[in-house]
């Protein structure tokens, strides 16, 4: 089957089949990723950039063991020592990138469309791994596949979102995609911590109380709270949070028998969940999550960067 | 002596609009007619264009001194002399801030030495924007300044905004208020609602901006001091100043071609910066009824909040770009275009908005197409086709959202002071 994406960095221009070509191609790498030797040759002699501009363990060790899994030549780049911090511009280290004859650009940022511009100034493909508060979506794609290897479909399943939605990259990529696949999302969270206009990410309802919704929804889904940047303080204390939006032991009478949790992670013990909770044997997905997300990223690499050497060819 | 033959003439303020004939002599009109001759005038024929009082702009970025490398003195009134602008009110937030009596010499002296146009230079409210000391207003009103304003930032504190008010009032001079407050606004980048959660950044409330509008209508109530509103973007600030006005205060207010043009829906995925302007572009529903207001009346006046950046500095990240987009070449094409040209204003409503009502804001004297007046005049073609190019600016800027626009009508010549400084569309050297 085609694959007509260049790029990966708005999530509302792939469809509901270009999204499960996706998660079927990361479940064939799941088998490989279990092997003695993890390894293929699908990217041999490809040059990816990872260029992070802002500080991140997780995404990065995420994508550079899957470049490595599929045999490509990884350049790491960013850090404390990056070139904005010298004062270069995004557009002229794209530049000076280019000029290393570059196949990809993975790109976190902390500023939201630096994957727009990279993607304006260089012939390689460009691949965002968190743009500001805009979007995040080879995370989407990692959770879309977590629930639906857990769950066996995403049409039609309740999906609800907890937390800080307003400064959610993750949001800004995993509503609308839980939307193109069919999925009904509710966005649950203080009026604090709501963008201003939540049905524009494609919303089906949004509310304050999570016990109200609880007993309907197949996923919870618990976004992290960034403690380090809460600004202007949108609630009063992390306990307050907990007792209001925190996933505990007593919660969970009021979930459905077979609903998951999940979490983008590093979670926060004794503030989006209790101990029982997190660790939850049947429930929660969250350490399916961090291997979904090299299964994902290596369907996703391979894809964009197969794809870009058919239509050159 | 300049004879001008043909245009036709067009001044709501003495009722004329035909074709006639303007002699000009020295600086000023000294005739108005049909088929008037003078011997050695030299004669310029203006058939087929619209001759107004000159038109001003209230609210300009010149950047000079300390931003040079965005714009200056000379080409700022170049670009304004390109667009038709006879002259420009320069705001105070350059570097270092002009709230001194010293600040505004300098202005007016680089303005007579450069100047393409007429500079008539604002003073800052407090002593570098910070909205804690009072300036001295006093002696910026004796040294030249029309008009005082913290332009950039609101005051954020409501009993130093009392005392502004209370104190600028003695000089006769209009304060001129950004509202924006900072604990709303934040670090907002685009307008709170669709757009913020559209492209993923920090909303920047319209709250933020009808709060304070609020405040300084009631603070021009209790101190009696002319209150002016820059740059209005929303449908309920506007209401406020309506109010105001049915009351019977003091309050005008100026809105810019981008609000009443472009809107949040305009800024795509591709996070245009030359679309990031303070306040931000907003709803669709809010530029309707900021044309409403042009229409009703409620908009007194058309200002371009021309500012410029190099384009270093625009080619960033949304959330680096500086704020700002330029307009003074772009302010009377846009108006004839969308406004008079469809037949939602009329020549003489355009005249008022941009010639006539700027000059009564800043107190000026008024330019009239008539013997004894100060002969500031603008020309334009109505049916002038053109496309909006960079290349074609004479600023040194290039941050316009408007690149790339095909508009009808645009400025030919331009007198200041009965001296010629654009001919043809050619801005003279």
């Amino acid at each position: 089957m085609a694959f007509n994406h260049k790029h990966l960095i708005d999530i509302n221009e792939y469809s509901a089949s270009d999204i499960m070509q996706i998660l079927e191609m990361a479940d064939s790498f799941a088998e490989v990723n279990r092997r003695k030797v993890k390894k293929l040759p699908t990217l041999k002699g490809k040059t990816v950039v990872n260029m992070f501009n802002e500080p991140s363990t997780r995404t990065r060790s995420s994508f550079e063991l899957a470049e490595k899994r599929l045999s490509a030549d990884t350049l790491n780049f960013g850090g404390s020592s990056t070139s904005s911090v010298k004062g270069e511009s995004l557009v002229d280290t794209v530049e000076t990138l280019n000029a290393y004859n570059i196949d990809a650009v993975v790109i976190r940022d902390k500023h939201a469309g630096a994957p727009y511009i990279v993607s304006q100034h260089t012939p390689a493909v460009v691949i965002d791994a968190g743009d500001g508060k805009h979007q995040h979506p080879t995370q989407a794609l990692l959770d879309l596949y977590s629930i639906w290897k857990r769950r066996g479909t995403l049409e039609g399943l309740k999906v609800g979102i907890v937390g800080d939605i307003a400064h959610s990259r993750v949001c800004g990529s995993l509503v609308p995609a839980l939307k193109i696949m069919g999925a009904e999302v509710t966005l649950i969270g203080p009026g604090t911590l709501m963008p201003a206009a939540p049905d524009v990410l494609g919303a089906d309802y949004v509310t304050p109380y999570l016990d109200d919704v609880l007993p309907e929804l197949d996923v919870v889904y618990m976004l992290r709270i960034q403690r380090e940047r809460l600004e202007g303080a949108p609630f009063p204390s992390l306990r307050e949070y907990h007792q209001l939006f925190g996933l505990t032991k007593d919660r969970e009478r009021l979930m459905r028998p077979d609903a998951i949790v999940c979490h983008p992670g590093p979670i926060n013990r004794g503030v989006e969940f209790d101990s029982y909770m997190a660790d939850h044997p049947e429930r929660s997905v969250i350490l399916d999550q961090v291997y979904a997300g090299i299964c994902v990223r290596m369907a996703v690499l391979c894809l964009l960067l197969g794809g870009a050497e058919n239509a050159s060819a | 002596m300049l004879l001008l033959k043909g245009a036709r003439v067009i001044d709501p303020q003495i009722e004329i609009d035909e074709e006639t004939d303007v002699l000009v002599d020295g600086e000023r009109i000294v005739g108005v007619g049909t088929g008037l001759s003078a011997e050695g005038a030299q004669v310029i024929d203006l058939s087929g264009k619209c001759l107004v009082p000159g038109l001003v702009d209230i609210h300009v970025h010149l950047r000079e001194p300390g931003g040079e490398h965005k714009e200056t003195i000379e080409s700022g009134t170049r670009a304004a002399a390109h667009g038709g602008f006879t002259g420009v009110c320069a705001m105070p937030n350059t570097n270092p801030v002009c709230d001194t009596g010293a600040g505004v010499g300098y202005v007016k002296q680089r303005a007579a030495e450069v100047g393409k146009c007429r500079v008539y230079p604002s003073g800052a409210l407090s002593v570098g924007l910070k909205g804690e000391v009072l300036s001295e207003m006093g002696d910026m009103a004796a040294r030249g300044a029309v008009a005082f304003t913290d332009d950039g930032r609101g005051v954020q504190d409501a009993g130093m905004m009392r005392r502004i008010m209370d104190y600028a009032a003695m000089f006769g001079k209009t304060v001129m208020v950004h509202e924006q407050d900072a604990s709303l606004v934040g670090e907002g980048q685009v307008n709170e609602g669709v757009a913020s959660t559209r492209l993923g950044m920090l909303g920047w409330p319209a709250l933020g901006e009808e709060l304070m509008i609020a405040r300084d209508i009631m603070l021009c109530e209790l101190t009696g001091c002319p209150l002016h509103i820059q740059h209005i973007t929303t449908a309920a600030g506007l209401d406020l100043v309506r109010q105001a006005k049915d009351k019977g205060l003091p309050v005008t207010c100026e809105v810019t071609p981008h609000h009443l043009f472009l809107t949040e829906d305009d800024i795509t995925l591709a996070y245009e910066t030359s679309m990031k302007v303070n306040p931000p572009l907003r709803t669709q529903a809010d530029a309707e009824a900021l044309m409403e207001g042009v229409i009703d009346g409620t908009v007194d006046c058309i200002v371009t909040d021309h500012a410029p950046h190099a384009d270093w500095e625009k080619a960033r990240e949304f959330e680096l770009a500086p704020f700002g987009m330029i307009g003074l070449e772009t302010s009377l094409g846009l108006m004839l275009t969308k406004m008079v040209a469809p037949g939602i204003i009329g020549y003489d409503d355009l005249v008022d908005l941009m010639a006539v009502a700027p000059r009564d804001i800043l107190g000026l004297e008024p330019v009239k197409i008539a013997s004894g007046s100060v002969a500031d005049l603008t020309v334009f073609d109505p049916n002038l086709t053109w496309t909006v190019d960079a290349a074609d600016f004479e600023s040194k800027a290039s941050n316009s959202a408007f690149l790339g626009w095909e508009l009808t009508g645009r400025a030919t010549h331009v007198l200041v002071g009965g001296r010629l400084v654009m001919s043809d569309g050619v801005v003279l050297d």
